[in-house]
């Protein structure tokens, strides 16, 4: 990986991501700027652009593919759901749906101290520590690797999913949780809010891309990518891989947390369509439409299906399906790496003709 | 010093119903270059694989440094021990730079054993050892076949192994190229230091190892000199004469 300071590309990524954050910024103060609705796509795009980045942490430099990420990032999306509900009840003082169609008139136990934020995000980084360390620890160990520790975090989602559709256990159920009224002491549907969390979650996509980054270009990451290429290899060398393959893990699943925490307060609603194994499917599918193993591939790839996806949902919802799959086929057919070899083959096409001419013997 | 580097002590290795060793005993002291010869599905590379703990004996004992039972030991902390081995297959890092291959090789853990100094010195050391120090930026994928062989053996050396293991090191390489792994395996040895080489080019062989030992169907058949080796029956009869 080329030094920070002359990884050209990246620093234009992460230019751009801050250039958006300001104009979100300028727009929350004054009337100019953006709209309200073009800023809570922009936020949500940021949203998912964080969770793609966990997973190409762990698949693109680890090379584990995870296909149920869609956990951690719903984890994240309760735990901010619960906070949402809590505050906005001692708020306003009015019970949350779910509990009315239970017929509550009390927060279950278990719901204590989450109207405080940083109780919360405290739980947060607890449970996902939890589930990511035990589900990681025991894979590898026992080196569960490739497609079947793939089906197993398949599996993990879809159990988790299964949970929460239970009426009794909660969390709101088959109906989720929605009705956030206030966020931070904030009413959550005024503009300028709309605008503060869209900025707040572009700048997290700044910082994760930034912290990501100043990983892959330590020691640290450069041993994420020799175990990628060749874990035995680093083992028989003296590295505990293990140990190695657990942190980014943990890691990934905090980053894909963090994403949902910044994705729900925006779309206003959490149920358990979100642990569907669909969403984490399709995480893989962002960062292999992207370029897998290129931060730039993985933000690129979130965004610009996510973009399509919302920009279909109004105009011809029936035809998405149809086109993610035929741009999967392409990428897997046409371009193994994901739009990045777009830019390569633009730089590598001269050159390569110029090869063939005067080098190869055959065309000689 | 001398001494016994690795005691196998009636190692059996067993896949399915097939027995790749079979009940073998085997001594290595430091100080030697030991060549393992013998024909293909002798059990060369899984003795290889036992030593350095990818594969788990069904029975038996591997003692390193007369005082190590390293028969479970999981590879990495075999490799922390100060066994090395480079692999059949030239087994590097494609998306790391050749310094960034030495290095790691060098470090040998998680935990920095080197400072950053100290670790410069080293590795620039390691590259002008296996002559790559030209290539020391470039990416490990760009290199030729022959350098990707040196690189991985720059590794398994960076951390001044105590036994090294090289499957064979000649495998694939030019006249000239194996000119120079004859003269650079022979600057390893070192009276604190164990080499293992397996290797099919006999005459490779012959020029390096001071002590032959010749496998078939996972036992040893004949343990001396390479010149008595060429000169035994049976050797000739399953392997050398073929």
């Amino acid at each position: 990986m080329k030094p920070l300071a002359s990884d050209r590309a990246f620093l234009l990524l992460l230019a751009a991501v801050l250039a958006v954050a300001l104009l979100l910024i300028i727009s929350i103060a004054t009337p100019f700027g953006l709209s309200a609705y073009l800023s809570n796509a922009i936020g949500q795009l940021a949203a998912f652009a964080v969770l793609a980045l966990s997973l190409d942490l762990i698949w693109g430099y680890l090379g584990i593919l995870s296909l149920g990420h869609g956990l951690f990032f719903g984890i994240g999306g309760y735990v901010v759901a619960m906070h949402l509900l809590k505050h906005s009840y001692e708020v306003t003082g009015r019970v949350p749906d779910f509990m009315q169609f239970m017929g509550w008139s009390e927060f279950p136990f278990y719901w204590a101290g989450f109207g405080f934020f940083p109780y919360a995000l405290l739980m947060m980084v607890a449970v996902v520590l939890l589930i990511s360390g035990v589900f990681g620890y025991v894979s590898f160990r026992s080196r569960v690797g490739g497609v079947y520790f793939a089906i197993i975090t398949q599996a993990l989602v879809y159990v988790a999913m299964l949970l929460m559709f239970r009426n009794d256990s909660g969390f709101g159920g088959n109906n989720g949780m929605t009705g956030f009224a206030v966020v931070f002491g904030w009413p959550i549907g005024l503009n300028g809010v709309v605008i503060a969390m869209a900025a707040g979650s572009v700048l997290v996509l700044g910082m994760t891309l930034l912290g990501c980054r100043m990983l892959l270009g330590s020691r640290f990451g450069i041993l994420m990518i020799a175990a990628r290429d060749d874990e035995v290899r680093l083992r028989t060398l003296g590295y505990e891989t293990l140990r190695l393959k657990l942190v980014v893990w943990c890691l990934s699943a905090l980053i894909a947390a963090l994403a949902g925490m910044l994705y729900v307060p925006q779309v206003g609603i959490i149920n358990p369509r979100l642990l569907a194994p669909e969403l984490s499917l399709e995480i893989a599918v962002w960062v292999a439409i992207g370029g897998r193993g290129h931060l730039i591939g993985a933000v690129i790839g979130a965004v610009l299906v996510n973009a399509v996806k919302f920009w279909l949902s109004t105009a011809a919802p029936e035809l998405w399906p149809f086109i993610l799959s035929g741009l999967i086929v392409l990428v897997v057919l046409v371009f193994p790496n994901g739009l990045i070899d777009l830019a390569k083959l633009k730089l590598a096409r001269p050159m390569g003709v110029q090869r063939l001419s005067s080098e190869t013997p055959e065309l000689r | 010093m001398s001494g016994v580097a690795l005691l196998i002590d009636s190692v059996t290795v067993e896949f399915g119903s097939f027995r790749a060793i079979d009940m073998l005993s085997l001594a290595i002291d430091f100080g030697e270059v030991r060549a393992v010869i013998g024909p293909n599905g002798a059990g060369k590379t899984t003795l290889l694989d036992v030593i350095s703990g990818i594969t788990r004996p069904k029975q038996g004992r591997v003692i390193f440094d007369e005082a190590t039972d390293i028969t479970r030991a999981s590879e990495s902390a075999i490799a922390r021990a100060g066994v090395r081995r480079k692999f059949q297959k030239p087994s590097i890092f494609e998306g790391l730079s050749v310094q960034q291959h030495i290095a790691i090789g060098a470090q040998g853990a998680l935990r920095r054993s080197l400072s950053e100094d100290a670790l410069i010195n080293r590795v620039d050391e390691m590259l002008e050892a296996v002559g790559l120090a030209d290539l020391a930026q470039r990416s490990a994928s760009e290199l030729a076949h022959g350098q990707k062989q040196w690189l991985e053996i720059g590794m398994v050396l960076a951390s001044n192994p105590k036994l090294l293991m090289l499957d064979e090191p000649v495998a694939g390489l030019t006249e000239e190229e194996t000119e120079r792994t004859v003269a650079l395996v022979r600057n390893l040895k070192r009276s604190d230091r164990a080499i293992v080489v397996v290797e099919h080019d006999m005459d490779f062989v012959e020029r390096i190892a001071d002590r032959v030992t010749v496998l078939h169907e996972g036992r040893t058949l004949f343990e001396g000199s390479m010149a008595n080796a060429r000169a035994d029956e049976r050797v000739i009869d399953v392997y050398l004469g073929r």
